[in-house]
C-alpha cells in the first residue's frame, strides 16, 4: 500500500519527540534522542528492504534520512545528505540525518571499511530513487498528468512536482507529508543521470561544522540525561590480574561517592559528581593478583614467529610460486614488521546508559549499534529487543576503539545503581584498553630470472586468526565481570591486500593466522591493508632497485589493469616524478637519473612511491612522498605528500581530500613515531608523553589529484590514501640514503642503525 | 565541605559550588556551568583540547585548579563568538572547513586566537610552533594552519 497512514500512535509520538527536539537552537542538524528517551518498543520500521526504514517526509516537506551508517568525523552525514537531496531534488537544507539508533535506523552494518558511501550510500541512494518514483506517480494521479511527463522542482523549501508544461503543481509535503510510504525498496527504481546532478559532487560544506567551532555542538562526552551519575573504571593492574580485595574506606571521603561496584574483576565507582568520579577511583586502593602473560616487548617479532598458526589463509596462488622461486636466477627475501598501534582518539570513550522498567538505553559512539545492542544484550541475558542503543558523534575513533566498552562500563554501572551513568574513560583507560592494531609480521621472496624479469612472489604473512561468525570484538567489562562475551578475536578482515595487484607468472600469498595475539586485537584505519601493502610496496620497490629500474615504471610493467595504469601515470605527471633508479648507496657508480640531492651536510632527500587497488576491488591510489633524512640524528622529516586518488564517483570533493589529507598526515605519524609499549603485565604507553603523535612543525605538505568519474560507482576514501603511505615513506628513505626500513616505526634509532649497518 | 568560588565566565560574573577548590576548571566550567567548548582530552596538559583564556591567555583547563583562577576573566570557545556572531578565527575555521572530528578544534581555536592577538600575521612557521603542543588525531593539521592564516588576514 502506497502512502498509508501511520497505524499506530507510539510512531508519531515518538517522531514528534524528535521533531521537538530539531526545533531546539542549539541542537546540531544531527538529531538524536536529546531528551533521554527511554528504550520503547518503537515501531518504525528499521527493515533493510523499507524505503520507510531510510527516509519520512513530513507535512512542510521536510525529509528526514535513517542511517544505520553514522558520521564518525569523516564528513558521512553530510555526503549521506547530499546523496537523499540530489535523488529526491529537495534542498540540501531540508534534509536532517538520524544516525544510529536502533529503534529508528536500518543495520547497515558498521561504519568500517570505507563502505558508508559505497554500500550505506547506495542503500540510501535506491531508498530515495524508490521514493521519488512513488512521488511522481502519485502526482500523476493528483494532477491527471502522466508520470513521464512530470519534473520535479526544487523551490528554495521542498520537492515540487509539476507538469513539464506547467500548470498545475503538488509538493512533497501535500503528496505525502506525515504519512509513510510503505514501499519496498525498488532496485529498478529509475536512478537520476549523474549528468544532471546539481548537489553530488559538489563541495557542499559540512553541517555539523558551525557548531563545531563553536561549542554549541552537542558531543558524546557532552551529552546528559537528567538524573545522570558520573562513573569511572578501575581497571586491573595487570591485564590479566584477579582482583583480590579492595577497601572501601579509602574513598570514603570522597563528597558525593554513591557506590563502589564490584563484579568479578570488574572495578568502578559512581558519584553524583565526576570530578567526585575521578578522586574515588584514583583514590580506591585494590588488590591485584600478579600477571605476567605479555611476551617480552624486545622479543616481540619472536613471539609472533613462534606462535601457533591455527590455519593458513591462501589469499592468492597463480602459477607455482614455490618451485619458480627455487629456479629463479636471483632470488630476495626480506622480512618486514609493523608495530601494535592504539586508535588515539583525542576525547577518551564515553557512554551513558539507563536502565528503566527492565529496558537498556545506551547512548555511546558505537560505529555499530545494532551489534552493540546484541553484545549488551547478551552481557546482561535480556532480550535484544529490550535494548536500544543510539549513536551520538564522539570524538574520531579511526576503528574499533573503546567507544563499546565504555557503553559496556556505563550498562554494568547504572544497573548496579538503578539511576543513568555516564561514563568517560581517563587518558590512561583509553590508551592502556582500547583494542590494539595486532603486531604484523610479513616474509617476502621474490625471484628474477637472467633478464631482470619477476617470475616469482611467495609471500608470508603472520596475524591473529578471526572468529568465524563474529564481527563483535569482545566487551572487556563483561570478561571482567565474568558475564557473557565473545570469546574468539576479532582482528578485522585484516589479510586484505597480501595478494598483489601485478601480474608475475607465479605468485602466493599466505597469510598465516595465529592462534593469539598479545592484546585484544580490533581494526585501526586501513587494518591488514596498510601493514599488507607496507610490506608489498616496499618489496616491489627492492625488486625495482635490483634491477636498476625507474619504481614507476617497474610497476607499470607488470599492470594490466587501464584505470590502475591511467592512475600511475597521471600520478608521474602530477608530481613531477622523473625517472629514477633508487640504488641508493648499493651501487654509487650507477649511471642513473636519480635526481636526489645531497641538502646540506647530514641531510639528504629522496623520493618513494606507492601504488595501492584497495583490497584488489576498489578505489586507486598513487602517491610519491618526498623525505629529508638526517644521517647523524637518524630523525625522517616527511616534506610532502602528492597523491592521485581515482575513488569513481566522487560525493563531495572537499569531504574527499579532507579525508586524504588526514589519511595522509595520521598514517607519517604512525609510521614515524607510533609504537605500544608493554611490560609483561600491561601497556605501559598510557599518554601523549609516552605515546607521541605527530605535532605541528611535523606535518608533511600533502597536494591532491582526485580523479572523477560521475558515471561510476562511488568508491570508498575512509582508508585507502592511509595504505600508501608507510612504503611511499620506507621507499624515499632508501631513494635518500640506500637504507631500507622495514620495520615501524621508522624511529631515529633504527635509522641511525640501518645507516651504520648498511 | 561544599565551597561557593566566584568565577567571571564569559563577560559574566557567576560562582559554582564545589566540594574541592583544588578540582580543575575544565569541571567546573563543564559540569557547574553546562559548556562545551573546553574538553576533556588527557588531563594531565598534554593535548590542549580543554584550553580557555585566562585574562586572555591560553591555559590547560584540566590542570588548572579553581583555586587558582581567582578574579581573572574566563573565556571559553562559546565566549569567543557564536554562530550568529563568529570570533574571526571561528569564521576562518568554517570557510577552511578545518575539521574532522573536531573535538580537538576548541583548543586550535582558543590557542590561535591568542596567538593573533599578540602576532597578527604569523608566518606558517610561527602558527605550527603555536600549535605545538595542541594534539590532533584526525590529520586536520593542513586545514588548521589554513585556517589560522586565513583569519590572520582578518583580525
Amino acid at each position: 500500500m502506497l502512502f498509508a497512514k501511520p497505524n499506530r500512535r507510539d510512531f508519531l509520538k515518538g517522531t514528534g519527540i524528535l521533531i521537538v527536539s530539531f526545533s531546539l537552537p542549539a541542537l546540531t542538524k544531527t538529531a538524536f534522542a536529546q531528551s533521554g528517551t527511554p528504550a520503547t518498543t518503537n515501531t518504525k520500521t528499521v527493515a533493510l528492504d523499507d524505503v520507510d526504514a531510510f527516509l519520512a517526509i513530513d507535512p512542510t516537506g521536510s525529509v528526514t534520512l535513517y542511517s544505520g551508517k553514522v558520521d564518525l568525523g569523516t564528513g558521512i552525514g553530510t555526503a549521506l545528505t547530499q546523496i537523499v537531496a540530489e535523488e529526491l531534488d529537495v534542498p540540501f537544507a531540508r534534509v536532517r540525518v538520524i544516525e544510529g539508533d536502533t529503534a529508528l535506523t536500518p543495520a547497515q552494518g558498521k561504519t568500517w571499511g570505507s563502505l558508508s558511501i559505497q554500500n550505506g550510500g547506495a542503500q540510501i541512494r535506491q531508498a530515495a530513487a524508490t521514493a521519488r518514483h512513488a512521488l511522481l506517480q502519485e502526482a500523476a494521479k493528483q494532477l491527471g498528468v502522466p508520470a513521464e511527463d512530470l519534473i520535479v522542482e526544487q523551490t528554495t523549501e521542498e520537492g515540487t512536482v509539476r507538469s513539464r508544461s506547467g500548470g498545475k503543481q503538488v509538493t512533497y509535503g501535500e503528496l505525502i507529508g506525515g504519512k509513510t510510504f510503505s514501499l519496498k525498496l525498488d532496485k529498478r527504481a529509475p536512478l537520476k543521470d549523474p549528468a544532471t546532478y546539481k548537489i553530488v559532487g559538489q563541495p557542499v560544506p559540512r553541517f555539523d561544522i558551525p557548531e563545531k567551532m563553536t561549542g554549541q555542538f552537542t558531543y558524546m562526552q557532552d551529552f546528559k540525561v537528567p538524573g545522570m551519575l558520573h562513573g569511572r573504571v578501575v581497571r586491573p593492574a595487570a591485564i590479566g590480574a584477579t582482583l583480590l580485595s579492595f577497601d572501601e574506606s579509602s574513598v570514603k571521603d570522597v563528597p558525593g561517592l554513591v557506590k563502589v561496584v564490584r563484579q568479578g574483576n570488574f572495578l568502578g565507582v559512581v558519584a553524583e559528581s565526576e570530578w567526585g568520579a575521578i578522586r574515588a577511583a584514583q583514590k580506591l586502593k585494590a588488590n591485584w593478583s600478579n600477571w605476567e602473560g605479555l611476551p617480552e616487548q624486545s622479543k616481540l617479532w619472536e613471539h609472533v614467529r613462534a606462535t601457533k598458526v591455527n590455519k593458513d589463509d591462501v589469499t592468492s596462488n597463480v602459477g607455482n610460486a614455490e618451485p619458480a622461486l627455487g629456479q629463479a636466477a636471483k632470488r630476495l627475501s626480506a622480512t618486514y614488521d609493523f608495530a601494535i598501534h592504539t586508535h588515539g582518539s583525542i576525547g577518551p570513550s564515553c557512554a551513558v546508559a539507563e536502565i528503566k522498567d527492565g529496558k537498556l538505553t545506551c547512548w555511546s559512539s558505537s560505529q555499530g549499534t545494532h551489534d552493540l545492542r546484541q553484545q549488551l544484550a547478551a552481557m546482561l541475558s535480556m532480550p535484544d529487543a529490550d535494548v536500544r542503543a543510539i549513536y551520538v558523534e564522539g570524538s574520531g575513533c579511526y576503528g574499533r576503539n573503546g567507544h563499546e566498552d565504555a557503553a559496556a562500563d556505563a550498562v554494568l554501572l547504572a544497573r548496579a545503581v538503578e539511576r543513568p551513568v555516564r561514563v568517560q574513560w581517563m587518558r590512561e583507560d583509553e590508551h592502556g584498553w582500547d583494542p590494539k592494531g595486532p603486531p604484523t609480521l610479513m616474509d617476502l621472496q621474490a625471484g628474477l630470472d637472467a633478464n631482470g624479469n619477476v617470475v616469482a612472489w611467495y609471500s608470508q604473512v603472520y596475524v591473529p586468526e578471526s572468529a568465524t561468525g563474529s564481527v563483535n570484538v569482545k566487551l572487556v567489562a563483561a570478561e571482567l565481570a565474568g558475564l557473557p562475551h565473545e570469546t574468539g578475536m576479532v582482528p578485522g578482515n585484516i589479510i586484505q591486500n597480501t595478494a598483489i595487484p601485478y601480474t608475475f607468472p607465479n605468485v602466493r600469498t599466505v597469510a598465516h593466522r595465529l592462534a593469539e595475539t598479545p592484546f585484544r586485537p580490533s581494526w585501526i584505519r586501513a587494518p591488514g591493508r596498510m601493514q599488507n601493502t607496507f610490506g608489498n610496496e616496499s618489496f616491489m620497490d627492492e625488486l625495482a632497485a635490483a634491477v636498476g629500474a625507474d619504481p614507476l615504471e617497474f610497476r607499470l610493467r607488470y599492470l594490466n589493469d587501464p584505470r590502475g595504469v591511467e592512475l600511475l601515470k597521471r600520478l608521474a605527471s602530477f608530481a613531477q616524478w622523473q625517472g629514477r633508479s633508487s640504488s641508493g648507496r648499493a651501487s654509487p657508480d650507477r649511471t642513473s637519473l636519480r635526481t636526489t640531492k645531497q641538502k646540506s651536510g647530514d641531510v639528504a632527500t629522496g623520493r618513494g612511491l606507492t601504488y595501492i587497488k584497495y583490497e584488489l576491488a576498489r578505489t586507486y591510489v598513487g602517491a610519491v612522498a618526498d623525505v629529508e633524512v638526517n644521517r647523524k640524528s637518524g630523525e625522517i622529516r616527511v616534506k610532502h605528500f602528492a597523491v592521485v586518488q581515482d575513488c569513481g564517483q566522487i560525493i563531495n570533493p572537499d569531504g574527499v581530500k579532507n579525508q586524504v589529507e588526514g589519511n595522509v598526515t595520521q598514517t607519517v605519524s604512525r609510521v614515524l613515531k607510533e609504537e605500544v609499549t608493554f611490560d609483561r603485565s600491561r601497556v605501559t604507553s598510557l599518554n601523549w608523553a609516552s605515546y607521541p603523535i605527530l605535532t605541528f612543525p611535523e606535518m608533511p605538505d600533502v597536494d591532491i589529484e582526485l580523479i572523477d568519474r560521475p558515471a561510476e560507482k562511488p568508491w570508498g576514501v575512509g582508508e585507502p590514501s592511509a595504505a600508501v603511505v608507510p612504503s611511499a615513506i620506507s621507499n624515499a628513505v632508501f631513494d635518500a640514503v640506500g637504507v631500507r626500513l622495514r620495520s615501524v616505526p621508522f624511529t631515529p634509532a633504527k635509522v641511525r642503525a640501518a645507516i651504520q649497518n648498511a | 565541605m561544599p565551597t561557593a568560588i566566584p568565577l567571571h565566565v564569559n563577560g559574566q560574573a557567576t560562582r559554582v559550588t564545589v566540594d574541592d577548590p583544588d578540582m580543575p576548571l575544565l569541571y567546573a566550567l563543564r559540569d557547574s556551568l553546562g559548556l562545551h567548548g573546553p574538553r576533556f582530552g588527557c588531563g594531565v596538559g598534554q593535548c590542549g583540547s580543554c584550553t580557555v583564556h585566562l585574562d586572555g591567555r591560553p591555559v590547560r583547563s584540566c590542570v588548572t585548579p579553581l583555586s587558582a583562577v581567582g578574579k581573572k576573566k574566563i573565556v571559553t570557545l562559546e565566549g569567543l563568538g557564536t554562530t550568529d556572531k563568529l570570533h574571526p578565527v571561528q569564521k576562518a575555521f568554517i570557510e577552511e572547513q578545518a575539521a574532522q572530528c573536531g573535538y580537538c578544534i576548541n583548543g586550535m581555536i582558543m590557542e590561535a586566537a591568542a596567538l593573533l592577538a599578540s602576532n597578527k600575521k604569523p608566518s606558517d612557521a610561527q602558527i605550527k610552533q603555536a600549535l605545538t603542543h595542541n594534539l590532533c588525531r584526525c590529520g586536520t593539521h593542513l586545514r588548521i594552519v589554513r585556517a589560522v592564516k586565513r583569519a590572520s588576514a582578518g583580525v
